[in-house]
């Protein structure tokens, strides 16, 4: 994980380099270029990746750790995957609808809670946060079908 | 003594009553995002920042300050009652706060951390008071160079003090700075590292990247840890509260050892959390009895609970002096600054005289508040905790959502705040220090104007950075605190080969 990710950051500033060098990473008579700054921030951020990358190799030679077991990816992924839905949702739904939805659903798979109590306190949180942002701060928040069908939105 | 006048006026703006209740809300709502894992000191802040829009920056900075104050006093009850630190700057706290809470001294525990922080807190606000109207005096002199020259006076100090991952701090700073980069270039008005997407023309804004990084990271990083939340039972009488304030007087040489570490790491961007880790090494050095640090010794909780508190309020010194932050939180309100329009640097300190005073004077009144509100409130605090992390979890993500969202009411910095999420947890797990990334992306534009700035004043030439004696100073230092680690890398080996010979 180590090198891919020191690998990734090594592709990253390849990139900057590349588009830096397309506007002009020169130093011109009147100081540097617009590009002059970004490329050399890329280059360093390939050198740092690169020596990362190396020292990696060479240590996980003698290394057998892993970076996360299969009991934590499987933990985080419980939490993560409808996280990435609920994040999804937010422009067809409105944030409230898919909130709700969001903490219900990890309720009922974590299970351990009563039927009652699933419904109770992802309905209670959203009507807090709504009461909150639209109403106190008078922040508006993204709204979907279902505020304006209750003519909220 | 003008300090005295202006600090008179602004106890009079900080204690009018609308004021004195944003202070309570604050301190509340900073103890709560204190205690709660993944929310954070910074990422808190950057979350309830676009609340303030609307309020007057006064008011705004004395209610997001009191949300850090709170914040800080908050760590440390996790960190005693559970063993988990509820902020990283209160790691250094569990060494012997939970100790004690095991031998049944979580109250002695308790009131030990939140008098040291108040304590330190105190000493850091009394130094601002003297000290910020010199380095105001001080930075009216400073031009494009010289601000340059602090900047990479505050990038190297990065680099050379975290010993042992300097190439991941590095990597963690370019980041920031190519993140920085990204969108119209202010100079010549050209597209830098957009790529084409419409949608990356106004650059990054650091507050997504904050709640990402700390919020949604550090929310994976406890989920990792299982579901297993334990809850326990606190509580806090009278009795302990006073005969703990009756033997803390016996520690202060270690008080005051840790608030200098602090306000100086406060001051020099190093931030609370290493600030916590060193106080909490000189106080065992300086110590008679230093094998009893660990098992549970109510210098072990003082002496980091001062430093983190000291390094959290001078933080802010820099901050408004010079507009150079100290810490992540500290850039966030600097971030909140430039949104209400006040341009943060000695100029702040003659313009915005009531902004300034009202905020200083707002540290005394909201540790005072706050020592008293968390004093009362550790049984609240604690049931906090006994909400099932079930429940909890969704609900943080949420919000982070939520205040990523509302910076700039678009819904494409949810989906980069998630990705800046994903990030944050992985480079926890390799240690990549986020710090770093945060403050290269909220200074990086600023430091490639005043270069660039420099450059045009100097047609080019470098030797700018040495022209005036403040530049010059600076310039040299930075340079030296870069070269650091290498020097002691190469000064332990050159020791280690003469040890053998």
């Amino acid at each position: 994980m180590e090198a891919v990710v020191a690998l990734a950051l090594f592709a990253l500033g390849a990139l900057v380099m590349f588009d830096s060098a397309r506007i002009g990473a020169r130093w011109a008579d009147d100081g540097p270029q617009a590009g002059y700054f970004p490329f050399y921030v890329g280059l360093i951020l390939c050198a740092a990746s690169a020596v990362t990358l190396f020292t990696d190799l060479r240590r996980s030679l003698a290394r057998g750790h892993s970076f996360v077991s299969i009991g934590q990816l499987r933990l985080i992924l419980k939490l993560l995957v409808p996280f990435a839905v609920f994040v999804v949702a937010v422009k067809p739904l409105g944030i409230y609808v898919a909130s709700a939805v969001f903490i219900a659903y990890f309720m009922m798979r974590v299970g351990e809670f009563a039927r009652w109590l699933t419904v109770v306190v992802p309905v209670g949180t959203v009507v807090l946060l709504f009461m909150m942002f639209e109403r106190w701060f008078k922040v508006p928040l993204p709204k979907g079908p279902l505020e304006s069908l209750l003519g909220l939105g | 003594m003008e300090q005295f006048a202006s600090l008179a006026q602004g106890f009079a703006v900080a204690a009018s009553p609308e004021n004195f209740v944003l202070m309570l809300v604050g301190i509340l709502l900073g103890v709560i995002i204190g205690v709660l894992p993944g929310l954070g000191g910074a990422n808190g802040v950057a979350i309830l920042l676009p609340l303030t829009f609307s309020m007057n920056p006064t008011s705004a900075i004395i209610m997001l300050s009191c949300i850090y104050w709170g914040a800080l006093f908050g760590g440390a009850i996790t960190s005693i009652l559970f063993n988990i630190p509820g902020e990283p700057w209160s790691v250094a706290t569990t060494f012997d706060g939970y100790p004690l809470a095991q031998q049944g001294h979580a109250g002695i525990a308790l009131t030990s951390a939140f008098t040291a922080s108040f304590v330190g807190a105190l000493l850091a606000v009394l130094l601002i008071t003297f000290m910020a109207p010199m380095v105001a005096n001080f930075a009216v002199r400073f031009g494009p160079p010289e601000f340059f020259s602090v900047y990479l006076l505050t990038f190297c100090a990065f680099i050379g003090m975290n010993r042992g991952a300097a190439l991941k701090t590095i990597a963690s700073m370019t980041i920031g700075f190519a993140l920085a980069a990204v969108g119209l270039d202010t100079v010549t008005g050209q597209l830098r590292l957009t790529f084409g997407f419409t949608e990356m023309l106004k650059g990054f804004d650091f507050l997504i990247a904050v709640i990402g990084l700390f919020g949604i990271g550090e929310i994976l990083l406890t989920m990792e840890e299982g579901l297993s939340f334990r809850g326990g039972k606190a509580k806090l009488n009278l009795k302990v509260v006073f005969d703990t304030w009756r033997e803390l007087p016996r520690y202060w040489a270690t008080s005051l050892r840790s608030a200098a570490v602090g306000c100086l790491m406060g001051i020099v961007p190093g931030g609370a959390t290493p600030a916590s880790f060193m106080a909490y090494g000189v106080a065992k050095r300086f110590s008679p009895d230093a094998a009893h640090f660990g098992k549970g010794k109510v210098e072990g909780v003082v002496a980091p609970e001062t430093a983190a508190h000291a390094a959290g309020t001078t933080a802010l010194l820099p901050m408004m002096a010079l507009g150079v932050p100290g810490s992540p939180t500290a850039a966030v309100l600097l971030g909140g600054l430039l949104v209400w329009g006040l341009q943060p640097g000695p100029l702040l300190f003659i313009e915005q005289k009531d902004f300034v005073w009202g905020l200083i004077a707002s540290m005394y009144l909201g540790n005072i508040v706050g020592l008293f509100v968390v004093l009362s409130g550790v049984p609240l605090f604690a049931a906090i905790l006994r909400i099932p992390f079930a429940i909890i979890a969704p609900v943080i993500l949420i919000i982070c959502a939520v205040g990523a969202y509302t910076v700039h009411s678009s819904i494409f910095d949810i989906y980069l705040m998630f990705g800046f999420g994903i990030v944050g947890y992985v480079f926890k797990k390799l240690n990549y220090p986020l710090a770093p990334l945060v403050l290269a992306l909220v200074l990086g534009d600023r430091a490639e104007d005043a270069f660039r700035q420099s450059m045009l004043l100097s047609q080019g030439s470098l030797a700018i950075f040495f022209g005036s004696a403040i530049a010059g100073v600076l310039t040299t230092l930075a340079t030296l605190l870069l070269v650091w680690p290498l020097l002691a890398a190469l000064l332990t080996k050159v020791r280690g080969a003469a040890a053998r010979s």
